[in-house]
């Protein structure tokens, strides 16, 4: 059961455009029975706070390529992937911060 | 290996991943700090290493490539940027230490060459107004040796945003612009209808020495730098900016121009021409010997591509190589191309470099809208799965040399083409070429069927056939065919991918009227030469040759 999770997201870049050119969002993540990572922010972003055109903000599980994911101003490829090739869309979010 | 699934939750298919590094590694360099960032393929850099190795890459490219030359000519309308050295300082009273001072120091005055950022506000271009403030503020031995102005052009009507936005974007514009203090021209791109044809020429350019001169130039210009002491340049602070909004027909034979394109593709294309003759314009009006465009590694390796689907495969060491020297006098130069778009996104998150954001023409395009589009989204998403695709096009890029056409003569190079100033990559006689056959194919529509048998040019109609055929009435015809089909003397004086692009405006009438009048200045020029082919004497003169007044 993870608590709820208050995190800042923030699009640049361009990214903001397809979220109502708000580039900031202080959100807070529900409680759910599993832990919080960036899969789930990924799907909770699209379903919550993505305002057109889901298909150039996500791919699959993940973003489209050419976006940049950083967590706490650090490349996310840096997270270890648990999911072979692929960027690491399992890393835990227990961390204040995501943009 | 090419073979990338819509779903790549899908394991490699052969061997275990490769391990990524994982955030309780050090920096592969320092291998003290906290890594921050992951470049190429696996190199986790902390934080100042990465900035270190940034700036580095920076002055490498414009070090290696010989970018400033000390003594270099600078181009007219410069006599307010001259620095003479003032006599007072050149006195002998220097002592006797300095030995080599008096009187030895050679009365030149070196000019440091003016360049010219085009900015468009994005990442890259602002990245590199960045690195060029810090690079010439550093202490003197390693100044970079130039001065720099910035234009940015405001493209809104093309992209069809409202004034208000227009007016927002560059309010926004200014501010970064008055932060880096660099003298600043803000042009809009309604000021093409203004343009004078002299544009499209390619002027001569002042030959800038052998690398022999190079080296001795910089001895001597460092030498007389010290022997005078230091002089600090400061930058003048003269800001030119439009005065108000651009006039409204302006604005409006813009979006009619923009909105009459029929394909995205064609539409950019034509951006793009625009952007650069607007550029181009600026800098010799205001005396500028290079301009510096901030295309970075990936978005060459994306142009590099589409220029290839675009068929300008025959430009690409000028589309994507460091310099660019088509226009002559004015060279085009890229000091960004060897960093990539997340290098470039991540230096500027983390050293705070604004930058300003505006939509083009093809934001938010689906994938398959245009051709860039569909290369940058192939280009990108390959390289999400093989990291060295980026790499590796650059590095292909760079082995590509500017090699003059066989068969033309080391004098003359040929005409150039009306929008792109490339030569010419037609040959008029050489219809095994894809443009041959487009040229061919076209036949039928601009003659009548009867002559169609008869040669698939003009030029060669008469020293290719002789006989009792009347070979000089396709010309006769060819007259009655240019007035009711202008189209024809504007297309031939394009190279193919330009023609390919034209093909996409269905009337050139809201064309910018400097592109019209320069084919208009040309075609004359080259059908006087091709009336005059027929009256020359030839080897193989044909006895029956029907007489022609």
């Amino acid at each position: 059961m993870a608590a709820p999770l208050s995190v800042e997201v923030e699009f640049g870049g361009g990214a903001e455009l397809l979220f109502d050119g708000v580039k900031k969002h202080q959100v807070t993540l529900p409680g759910q029975e599993e832990p919080w990572d960036i899969r789930n922010l990924l799907v909770w972003i699209k379903k919550n706070l993505l305002k057109e055109r889901p298909e150039l903000f996500i791919q699959g599980d993940s973003v489209r390529p050419g976006i940049l994911v950083l967590i706490n101003d650090a490349d996310w490829e840096l997270l270890v992937s648990t999911s072979g090739n692929s960027p690491p869309s399992t890393a835990p979010l227990a961390a204040l911060r995501a943009s | 290996m090419c073979e990338v699934g819509e779903d790549y939750r899908e394991p490699a298919p052969a061997g275990p991943p490769p391990p990524r590094p994982s955030r309780e590694q050090k920096c592969v360099k320092c291998k003290e700090g906290l890594p921050v960032v992951v470049i190429r393929a696996g190199d986790a850099f902390c934080r100042d290493c990465f900035k270190a190795f940034y700036v580095h890459k920076f002055r490498a490219v414009l070090g290696k490539n010989r970018l400033v030359f000390p003594g270099e000519k600078v181009g007219c309308g410069t006599a307010s940027r001259r620095r003479p050295v003032p006599a007072a300082s050149r006195t002998p009273g220097l002592g006797g230490g300095a030995g080599h001072v008096g009187g030895a120091v050679p009365p030149v005055v070196f000019l440091l060459p003016q360049v010219l950022l085009a900015w468009s506000g994005g990442p890259s271009s602002s990245s590199m107004l960045w690195q060029v403030l810090e690079g010439l503020s550093r202490d003197s031995a390693k100044r970079l040796r130039f001065v720099p102005g910035v234009v940015y052009a405001d493209e809104g009507a093309a992209c069809g945003q409202s004034p208000e936005d227009r007016a927002k974007t560059l309010a926004e514009a200014k501010l970064v612009l008055q932060t880096v203090g660099f003298p600043w021209h803000i042009v809009a791109l309604e000021e093409v209808f203004s343009l004078p044809p002299s544009v499209l020429r390619c002027s001569a350019r002042e030959p800038v020495g052998t690398e022999g001169a190079y080296k001795a130039a910089v001895d001597s210009f460092l030498q007389q730098r010290h022997a005078l002491g230091e002089q600090s340049q400061p930058c003048p602070q003269h800001p030119q900016s439009q005065v108000g909004p651009p006039p409204a027909n302006q604005t409006e034979a813009l979006s009619r121009l923009f909105n009459s394109v029929k394909t995205l593709t064609a539409k950019e294309e034509l951006l793009q021409t625009l952007r650069t003759h607007l550029i181009l314009h600026v800098a010799r009006t205001h005396g500028y010997s290079k301009v510096m465009t901030g295309d970075s590694c990936t978005r060459l390796a994306i142009k590099l591509m589409t220029s290839l689907a675009l068929g300008r495969g025959a430009f690409l060491a000028w589309d994507t190589g460091f310099s660019d020297e088509r226009h002559g006098d004015v060279v085009v130069v890229r000091p960004m191309r060897e960093h990539t778009l997340k290098e470039v996104a991540f230096y500027n998150r983390l050293f705070a470099v604004p930058s300003v954001f505006t939509p083009a023409v093809d934001t938010k395009a689906p994938e398959k809208a245009s051709i860039h589009r569909l290369m940058e989204a192939f280009i990108l998403r390959l390289q999400a799965q093989f990291p060295s695709t980026v790499s590796t096009v650059y590095r292909t890029s760079e082995k590509l040399v500017k090699a003059p056409r066989d068969g033309c003569a080391a004098g003359t190079p040929g005409p150039r083409c009306l929008l792109c100033m490339c030569v010419l990559d037609v040959d008029t006689a050489d219809s095994a070429t894809a443009f041959g056959a487009q040229t061919f194919s076209q036949l039928p529509q601009t003659q009548p069927p009867v002559a169609q048998a008869e040669a698939p040019t003009v030029s060669s109609c008469c020293s290719g056939m002789g006989g009792a055929r009347r070979c000089c009435r396709p010309e006769e015809e060819e007259e009655e065919e240019e007035e009711e089909d202008p189209r024809a003397h504007v297309t031939e004086q394009l190279c193919y991918g330009c023609r390919v692009n034209m093909k996409d405006l269905p009337s050139l009438d809201p064309l910018p009227p400097y592109i019209l009048a320069e084919a208009q200045l040309r075609s004359p020029r080259a059908k006087a030469e091709q009336q005059i082919q027929e009256y020359l004497l030839e080897d193989h003169e044909d006895a029956a040759r029907p007489g022609e007044s």
